[in-house]
Formats: C-alpha cells, sequence, structure tokens
C-alpha cells in the first residue's frame, strides 16, 4: 500500500468536492489500494457524516448512503414493500462484508476482472490504452452484453440490479449542486472509455438511494452462481411482475454481472406487459433480451443461462397462487 | 533436579503385533472423543502461529513475482528500488529456490532466481522496515527480462509426455479382454489443477543468533524441512532450527521448505536483523504447490456375472521441468478390484505453471473418484447395482501383487454404508423430481494406501506423576496435540491434565510430521513406545511383568497390591524415548484403509446448479485413537471431495500459465452453504500389520472418492454422465433439455 493521507468528514460538506477518494466501508476500495489497482493520494472517511438512516419520502424511501448493506436488508419498509432489493442485498457477499458495506459504497464496487486485479496485466479500465487481457484470456465472469473492443467487464453487485429494476434514483451532489441520476443509468457501458465505470463526476458524493411507491407484485432476486454462498453472480434475475386478470400488468426485468451495468430489460418488458405469461412469450422475450449478446469462450454458456433463468424466474412470478 | 533415568524401546514392524497394548489399558482415554487441549488457545487467537511472534527488531520481507511465462531476468530496478522508503535491501540471490521441497526431500529445491519457469516464480526479496514498505516496493519492481514466453508450454494438449518406464505395469491382455467381454467401458476423464487454500498463508521469521539459524515457520515435516533449508544455505543442518508449534492447515503445501523460509533466512543474513516474509494469498496459490492437472482414461469390463476381467487405468499428469514428483494417480488400481487383465500407465508432461507436489491424498484423491465413476457406468452397462458390482469384485488378496491384505473391510463399509444412507431407495437415473431439481443418490468405495514411517518421541515421567512428551511432529489441525496426549496418559495411567505434550520444534526428537496420513500412526506409535519404555520400569519397580501391570489415575496395580505412581518413582524420573521404524509387514502384507461413500444431489434442471443434500460414509481404518477428531479430519476430506466434484479449478491463462483466479473470492472452495448434513461412522477395527497401536490413516481416506459419489448422483439424478471436474453448472447446462 502507497502511504496515503487520511482525513475523516465529520458532514458530507467535507468532502463534496474534494479530490480525496471517498471511503466508507472499504470493503472493495481497500482491496484495490493493497493491490496498487487504485492509488488515491487522499482518503476522505465519510463513516461518521450521518446519512446512515431509511426514511420514508412520500409513497417511497429515502436510504442514506451510509445504511449499511445488512441493515438495509433488515429494515421492515424495505422488506415489506421492496422486497426484492432485501433478496438481492442478501444474496449477495457475506454476513461480515455486509455488516461493513453501505449503500452508496456498494454502488462504486468495482469489476472483478481478474486482469483488472492484476496490475501487471494490461487493461483500459484500470491503465486507459493499455489494452484488454480478458479479450483472450479466461472470460468465466464477464460480459455477455454491452461490452466493446476495450473492456468486457461485468459489474458484479446484486443491489444495484434490484435498484435498477425498482427504478430507483441516486441523489448526488457535487461542487456544482445537487442532481439525481436514475440507478438504470448510473452505470456506464464501456464503449471508448471503460475507466469511467459510472456517471458520478469528480468532487460528486452519493448522499442517497431514492426508492418510488413500492410496485408490489412477485418479487423474485435469482442469483446464480459457482457455490452457494460468497461468489459473485454468473448471471442473475431481478423481476417484480404484478399480475391482473391473468395477465402481466407490471414487468420490471433487469440482470446482474451480464454487463459493466445492471441490465434492465425495458424492451422486454414492454413484450409481456399485458400478455398472458406463457413459455413462448417468455422466450421470445428472452430473445430481446439478448439480441445482440456475444460470448468471448468461457462465459458462452452465461447466453443460454440467462435465457433458461429468465424463463424460469418469470415462471414463477406469474404462476397462480395457491 | 537430577538426571532422569534414560530408557528407550526400538520396535520395527516386522511382525503382526500381538501384545495390543492400547486394547488391555484402562485409562479409558484412548478411543475417547476428548477435546483439543490446545483448542482454547485456538478459539481464543492466543496459540501463536508462525506469523504472530517476531523477535525485537524483526523486518519485513516480500517476494518479487516474474510477470513473464518463461525466460530469464536480466536486470532489476534495484537502485531505485533501494531508494524507497524504509526499504533495507533487495536481494537476488543464487540461493533463492525456484518452487518449493517436494515432501521428505531432505534436500534444497531446484535454486536459482535468474531463468523463469513460470509466472508469478519469485526472482527477488525486497526488506524493508514495514511490510507494507516491503510490499510497495516489490510492486514497483521492474524487471528486464529475456521473455522466452512463447516458447512456454502452458497447457496439457501443447506439453509432450514421459512415459517412466518403472510406472508401467501390464498383466494378461487387456486389448484382448475389451473386445471380448460382455460389457465395457473405455473412458476418459480430465480433473483441473487444484490448490491447497490452507486457512494459514506461507509465513516465516528468521533470525541468526551467534552463526545459529531459527526459523518459526509454518512446516508439516521439521526433520526434512532442517536439511532442506540448511541445504539451500549451505550449511550444516545442525546449525538450523526450526520452530512450527501451530500450523494453519497444510493439506501438502507446507511439507517441504518454501520461499518465505530460504528469502527470510538469506535476507536475516544480509541486512542483520530478523525478517519475517509471509506470503500474500495470491502468492501462496502461484508459488506453492498445486496439484496436478490429470487426463485418465479408464478402460473396465465385465463378465455377464459382473466379474471384472479387464482394468485399465492411464494418467497423464504435469510437472515443472526437472520436479520428480508425479501426482501417483493410479495408485489404488492395481489392489482394489479383481481383474486379470490389468494394465497402469502413468505419464508426465512439463508444463511452466507453479510446480505439482502433494495436496491431500496424492493419487487417490484423483484418481479413486475417476475409476469410482466409471465402475459406475460399467454397473448401468451391466444392468447390476453399483455397490452389487463392487461386492462381487473385492478380491481375497491383492491381485496384482498375490500378497494378502493386512485387512480389507471394504465389504463390510459397503454394506453397512447402503444400509445407513438408504441406497435401497435409490431412483431409477433422471426420474426423481423436487420442483425443478432432480434428485439423485450416488456412491463410491473409498482407498487410500496407509502408510508407516520412521518416527521418534521422548515421554518424560516426572517425580511428581507429570508427563512430559516431547517430539518434532506437528499439528496441522488435524488433532496431533490431542491424540499424543492420549496415548501418553493412556499407557502411563494418568489423566489427560496431567500430561503435557510438546510438538513442533526441531530439536526435539525427529517424527515423521504430517503427511501422507501417516502421522497419527507412525507418531503416535513412538509416543507409545516411549511411555511403554517408562512403563516397563514401572512394571519392574512394582516387581511384576509389564503384562500383569494396570495403571490408571496414578496408581500403579500389580494382583492385589496397588501402589501410586509417584511413589514408585521415588523422587526419579523416567524418561522414555520411543522409535517406530516400518519393517516387512509393509512389504509382504496389502495395506490400505477402506471405506465407502454415499452422496444425494439436487441438480437444477433450469440452471444446472448442484447441491449436495447428504453424504454419509463409513470407514474401517483401524483403531480410532480420538473418535472426535477424527470425525473432524473425515468431515473436512468430505468437504474437500465436494469441492473437488464441483467447485475447485485453478484457471491459468493460456497465453502465459497464469493464474487467474488467484485468490479464496474466486478459486472456489466449498461455503457452508455448500455443505450438507455430513455422517462418519467408523466401524469397530484393528489392524496389527500397520504399527503398535493397529490404527491407520484417517484424513486423506475420506476425500478418496467422495467426488467420484457426488458425480455418479449428479448422472443418477440427470441421466447424464460427466467426465470432466468440477462439474460446474455450465458443463451441466450443456448437457440438460
Amino acid at each position: 500500500m502507497r502511504p496515503f493521507t487520511y482525513t475523516r468528514a465529520a458532514t458530507p460538506a467535507e468532502a463534496i468536492g474534494s479530490a480525496a477518494r471517498i471511503i466508507a466501508g472499504g470493503t472493495n476500495l481497500l482491496d484495490l489500494m493493497k493491490h496498487q489497482v487504485e492509488t488515491p493520494d487522499r482518503l476522505c472517511d465519510v463513516n461518521h457524516v450521518g446519512l446512515d438512516r431509511v426514511e420514508r419520502d412520500g409513497d417511497g424511501l429515502r436510504i442514506g448512503a451510509l445504511v449499511r448493506n445488512s441493515d438495509l436488508a433488515a429494515d421492515d419498509a424495505v422488506r415489506t414493500d421492496w422486497p426484492l432489493l432485501s433478496r438481492a442485498i442478501l444474496a449477495g457477499a457475506s454476513g461480515q462484508i455486509r455488516n461493513r458495506a453501505t449503500t452508496g459504497g456498494n454502488l462504486m464496487q468495482r469489476t472483478r476482472c481478474y486482469y483488472f486485479y492484476d496490475i501487471d496485466a494490461p487493461c483500459n479500465k484500470r491503465e486507459p490504452g493499455s489494452g484488454c487481457a480478458a479479450i483472450g484470456g479466461r472470460t468465466r465472469l464477464h460480459a455477455i452484453l454491452g461490452a466493446s473492443d476495450q473492456c468486457i467487464a461485468t459489474y458484479p453487485g446484486d443491489m444495484a440490479v434490484a435498484l435498477s429494476a425498482l427504478d430507483a434514483t441516486v441523489e448526488v451532489e457535487g461542487p456544482e449542486g445537487r442532481r439525481e441520476i436514475a440507478a438504470t443509468a448510473f452505470h456506464r457501458l464501456p464503449g471508448t472509455t471503460p475507466e469511467r465505470d459510472t456517471e458520478l463526476r469528480p468532487g460528486e458524493m452519493i448522499l442517497s438511494v431514492r426508492l418510488p411507491a413500492p410496485l408490489g407484485g412477485r418479487q423474485i432476486y435469482r442469483k446464480v452462481r459457482d457455490r452457494r454462498s460468497y461468489a459473485f453472480a454468473l448471471v442473475s434475475v431481478a423481476a417484480a411482475v404484478g399480475m391482473k386478470d391473468g395477465r402481466m400488468e407490471t414487468v420490471r426485468l433487469a440482470f446482474g454481472s451480464v454487463a459493466a451495468k445492471p441490465w434492465r430489460a425495458i424492451e422486454a418488458e414492454a413484450m409481456l406487459a399485458g400478455q398472458a405469461p406463457s413459455a413462448d412469450l417468455f422466450d421470445r422475450a428472452a430473445d430481446v433480451v439478448l439480441a445482440g449478446a456475444q460470448g468471448y469462450g468461457d462465459n458462452d454458456f452465461k447466453i443460454p443461462l440467462l435465457r433458461r433463468t429468465m424463463r424460469a424466474v418469470l415462471a414463477e412470478a406469474t404462476q397462480e397462487t395457491m | 533436579m537430577p538426571d532422569p533415568i534414560e530408557l528407550t524401546l526400538r520396535h520395527q514392524m516386522n511382525s503382526r503385533d500381538e501384545r495390543n497394548l492400547l486394547d488391555h489399558t484402562v485409562q479409558g482415554i484412548v478411543g475417547s472423543p476428548l477435546d483439543r487441549p490446545e483448542g482454547p488457545l485456538k478459539v481464543r487467537g492466543t496459540a501463536t502461529y508462525a506469523d504472530e511472534d517476531h523477535p525485537p527488531g524483526t523486518v519485513y520481507g516480500w517476494l518479487v513475482r516474474s510477470t513473464v511465462g518463461k525466460g530469464w531476468v536480466v536486470g532489476l530496478n534495484t537502485s531505485e528500488l533501494r531508494a524507497m522508503p524504509g526499504v533495507l535491501a533487495v536481494i537476488r540471490d543464487d540461493r533463492l529456490i525456484r518452487n518449493p521441497a517436494q515432501g521428505q526431500a531432505g534436500k534444497a529445491p531446484y535454486q536459482g532466481p535468474a531463468e523463469v519457469f513460470y509466472k508469478g516464480q519469485p526472482i527477488a526479496v525486497v526488506v524493508a522496515e514495514t511490510m507494507e514498505q516491503a510490499r510497495d516496493a516489490a510492486l514497483a519492481a521492474r524487471a528486464q527480462y529475456d521473455d522466452r514466453t512463447d516458447k512456454g508450454v502452458f497447457t496439457p494438449e501443447r506439453a509432450s509426455y514421459e512415459t517412466p518406464p518403472k510406472k508401467q505395469a501390464t498383466q494378461g491382455d487387456l486389448d484382448k479382454e475389451m473386445d471380448a467381454a460382455a460389457f465395457r467401458v473405455d473412458l476418459e476423464y480430465t480433473t483441473p489443477t487444484m490448490s491447497h487454500s490452507a486457512m494459514e498463508p506461507h509465513a516465516a521469521v528468521a533470525w541468526w543468533e551467534d552463526g545459529q539459524l531459527k526459523v518459526r515457520g509454518s512446516y508439516q515435516m521439521l526433520k526434512h524441512n532442517v536439511e532442506e533449508l540448511a541445504d539451500a544455505l549451505g550449511i550444516s543442518p545442525k546449525k538450523v532450527r526450526i520452530l512450527s508449534p501451530y500450523v494453519g492447515g497444510g493439506f501438502g503445501s507446507k511439507l517441504g521448505i518454501s520461499h518465505e523460509a530460504v528469502g527470510a533466512a538469506i535476507a536475516a543474513q544480509k541486512v542483520g536483523r530478523p525478517v519475517a516474509i509471509a506470503l500474500h494469498r495470491r502468492q501462496v496459490y502461484e508459488t506453492t504447490m498445486r496439484r496436478s492437472e490429470s487426463r485418465q482414461r479408464v478402460r473396465l469390463a465385465c463378465d455377464r456375472d459382473g466379474q471384472l476381467t479387464a482394468v485399465g487405468h492411464e494418467a497423464w499428469v504435469s510437472n515443472l521441468p526437472g520436479e520428480r514428483f508425479s501426482e501417483p494417480v493410479t495408485q489404488a488400481t492395481p489392489f482394489t478390484y479383481r481383474g486379470e487383465n490389468r494394465l497402469i500407465g502413468h505419464h508426465v508432461g512439463r508444463l511452466n505453471i507453479t510446480a505439482a507436489g502433494s495436496m491431500r491424498a496424492p493419487g487417490e484423491a484423483i484418481g479413486v473418484p475417476v475409476t469410482e465413476a466409471a465402475l459406475d457406468e460399467l454397473a448401468e452397462a451391466a444392468g447390476l447395482c453399483p455397490v452389487e458390482l463392487r461386492l462381487r469384485n473385492i478380491p481375497d488378496k491383492d491381485p496384482t501383487t498375490g500378497k494378502p491384505y493386512s485387512g480389507n473391510r471394504l465389504a463390510d463399509c459397503l454394506r453397512r454404508g447402503a444400509e445407513s444412507f438408504g441406497w435401497a431407495d435409490r431412483p431409477q437415473p433422471g426420474t426423481r423430481r423436487d420442483g425443478e431439481w432432480l434428485i439423485g443418490m450416488g456412491m463410491t468405495s473409498a482407498i487410500r494406501v496407509n502408510m508407516l514411517e520412521n518416527s521418534a518421541a521422548r515421554v518424560t515421567l516426572a517425580a511428581d506423576g507429570t508427563a512430559l512428551v516431547e517430539t518434532d511432529m506437528t499439528d496441522i489441525g488435524t488433532g496431533s496435540y490431542a491424540i499424543l496426549t492420549q496415548i501418553a496418559a493412556e499407557v502411563l495411567g494418568l489423566p489427560m491434565d496431567r500430561v503435557t505434550t510438546m510438538l513442533g520444534d526441531s530439536d526435539l526428537p525427529a517424527s515423521s510430521g504430517s503427511g501422507g496420513s501417516f502421522g497419527a500412526a507412525s507418531a503416535g506409535s513412538s509416543v507409545m513406545l516411549a511411555a511403554q519404555a517408562v512403563r516397563d520400569r514401572l512394571a519392574e519397580r512394582m516387581g511384576c511383568d509389564p503384562g500383569e501391570l494396570t495403571l490408571k489415575d496414578g496408581t500403579a496395580i500389580a494382583g492385589n497390591r496397588q501402589r501410586q505412581i509417584v511413589d514408585l518413582l521415588a523422587g526419579d524420573s523416567l524418561q522414555g524415548t520411543g522409535e517406530i521404524e516400518p519393517g516387512t509387514t509393509s512389504q509382504d502384507h496389502r495395506q490400505a484403509c477402506w471405506g465407502a461413500q454415499f452422496a444425494e444431489v439436487a441438480v437444477s434442471s433450469v440452471t444446472g446448479e448442484v447441491q449436495v443434500r447428504r453424504l454419509s460414509a463409513v470407514f474401517a481404518t483401524g483403531r480410532i485413537l480420538n473418535p472426535k477428531t477424527a470425525r473432524s479430519q473425515c468431515i473436512g476430506g468430505m468437504i474437500f471431495g465436494i469441492g473437488q466434484a464441483l467447485h475447485e479449478e485453478v484457471m491459468t491463462d493460456p497465453r502465459d500459465g497464469g493464474f487467474v483466479n488467484r485468490d479464496l473470492a474466486e478459486y472456489h472452495i466449498p461455503a457452508n452453504l455448500d455443505v450438507p448434513h455430513i455422517d462418519v461412522e467408523f466401524l469397530d477395527d484393528r489392524d496389527p500389520y500397520a504399527n503398535p497401536m493397529q490404527a491407520k490413516g484417517i484424513g486423506e481416506l475420506a476425500c478418496c472418492g467422495t467426488a467420484g459419489a457426488i458425480v455418479n448422483a449428479i448422472a443418477n439424478a440427470t441421466g447424464k454422465r460427466f467426465h470432466h471436474f468440477p462439474v460446474t453448472l455450465d458443463k451441466v447446462l450443456a448437457k440438460l433439455d
């Protein structure tokens, strides 16, 4: 680890606009620093700025950026009205990590691409212009959607997939004021600038995540992985489906670990909404999601895996209750 | 205190043990499920592992890794690194080792950091005041290479294989029988490179005192490690002392001296201060030992009665150039089942991938699951129950050598295991469902050779009636402290709390060390002999034959006479040295450990995910010294097997051989949720040819087969066969409708 200066902010204002790298739970950043994937000169610790409450926000909810993952997953309102979020969080990491990790920090989690973590390997995300070692290398964790020839990394988290499906927004503040970014637009596809994971601008800090009014319906988060806990998703599916008179009324569908961002399937949702559920329809919706999907060898299986998991999740979500 | 009275008892296993001492002692400690005496220290975090006790003034070393897969180091930015904060030295010493020593090598491994044989190979050591400074400087190291990565061989497909003549065997005519037999299978399997992944990373702190080297390290076999380290440094073994009081898991990865000890010793010499080197988890993966990948061809044939007539098992494994070890994949195949026509093949390829060495049950761990999976396919072809097929093929003597078994309880294990697991309820393949989950059952025999090694120990019965056990044996989490204390207490008729055991100091009598599941049998026998020497002297003082003496709770009893042991000692202390040596019983008898394992799995018909729902095993492996630690060993071994079946695989980059998943987040071993309820049962067993305790190896046996039971259960669940380990969901998915 390289030497750095450490300051502890007492209020959000002390962190906003600072050139320092913000640290909260540190569950990802500390590893990145130990490996020198990131080498910030200055750290600003925001663990003591407040922003650690879950509050009613009209019909919705405002989740402070410093709310710990464990607390958020266990929150009564979240469990009752946004169960998808609770389920997604509990599918991630380990109990110890969730106790430490924060809402804002989790959004800022970086990719788990093996080569991103290896400072001896070329990586456009870590060192723009150096190349992408993953292409032509080992790609079990890598993207099948929205990748570019610069970068095929995935966003590995679970919570953000649920937030995308739930149409959450991320409230941020920078030197130029506050703004809200849709959760679906918060993370970026690599294009030619894979070094930028998110739309957060320099000096901006995440203040909260806002959830709109509850969607109701059946909410399922299914995470498919190489072991039953403490493994990043190979594919995850977040679905919220409300039924009316045997037809799907509201449909929300997002996928994790298939792209550099949570992959919200707006087109497939539109195709499903208003229709009666059927295996054939789910299959056609999967065709829509997977149009343009590309495997890189090791991860080719993610394409059929996404299809199968999506069909099963939709079937479960639309099943008549006993 | 007066000098102790020294007594010696040596025993070589040249004949069947008739005395069976441990069945005639009455303290009731051996065979009891006692807690580990050091358990509270470990639970409280006060057991000091290698890197947790530094002499004053200790500084820190960090290994610099090669970033190319093959080539030569022709330069390093040494002066730049030397100028970094806290840096004391940058060491490129010809004595640095390429890879750790193989188990029981007793000499230095290949040395010299200039030639690069694999990516990640240590090429220098940076020493600094703090660990962080050392690491920072090591990460700033920039070597110039004569890069020959394009000449490297990084995948088995590109390797050329040697066929060592001594490792081939044929009997009868396999090809002919394969053509003629009623039922046959001819199958090819692969198993991946695996890594031990012990919880404690390799670590050592070294310091010099008056020309003597002391090392606190994490090692399994101190008498060999002293010789290996001395040889690496070019000094006499008499000048080296190694301390390994606690070892946080080894599984074979700490059998031989490794980079951290050699690097720390050289660095300590150079900077004149104690130097600690703890490997980073990544370095543990990429520079210590791995288990070789394997390709295995299995040919089996049987007649209409299910009698095996042909057994062919050929294996292709790999190692670095020059390494003599090669995974003995076929080790159990010559002696487990009938078959007049038999072929054993062994082929070694040379890869530019970190060295292959022993990992828990080298050979059987990956060979047995494969042959047992092939047997399952043969049973299906022959229309026989897999248990029945095995029962019909248990020979009455070693079918290859004609030697008698020291004992063969395989049939008992199979029958008992089938009954307690509920094997009769096994579904027809692909017919049982629980929602989206396909349910299946599978089984395997468990087989592992049994070994005995030279081992010595000292037991001192002090005048106050307390005893001290001393040996350089290690406890790598297996329970050595517990069982050695129990054995001494049992033989001397003392409660556990009056016996103390000191381990893990190379100045103590030289033991077998921990490895090959021979530690309990070897070190345990030496402790038993040492205590027996003391006991014999107590008998003499009682005026009776040793066979007439009963010792219990500090009291000696002979006929109708009873005396306190303390009174018999009369101010003396008795010091027994016990030495066990293997003898002819390991040559004239086929000694093995036996078991049967049963698994129930659920396979998702949607995602291909596999969950193990139940695991159950019955083992017959001689006297069980401590059922609690033995059971823990078996559970651990079976979890190892779950990992092997479903999770574990080192992924290497085909372009340079680099390990890409070199941490515990990405190298998957089973997490708690992956581990179901596990039943372990031991048959009451004795092996009089094994050693005077009539005990055998345990820890490795438990993982020899588990993965086979699991893949057989997957086949029963899905109706599909999987030949490539681990059976990850993508492989299942490819065969699902």
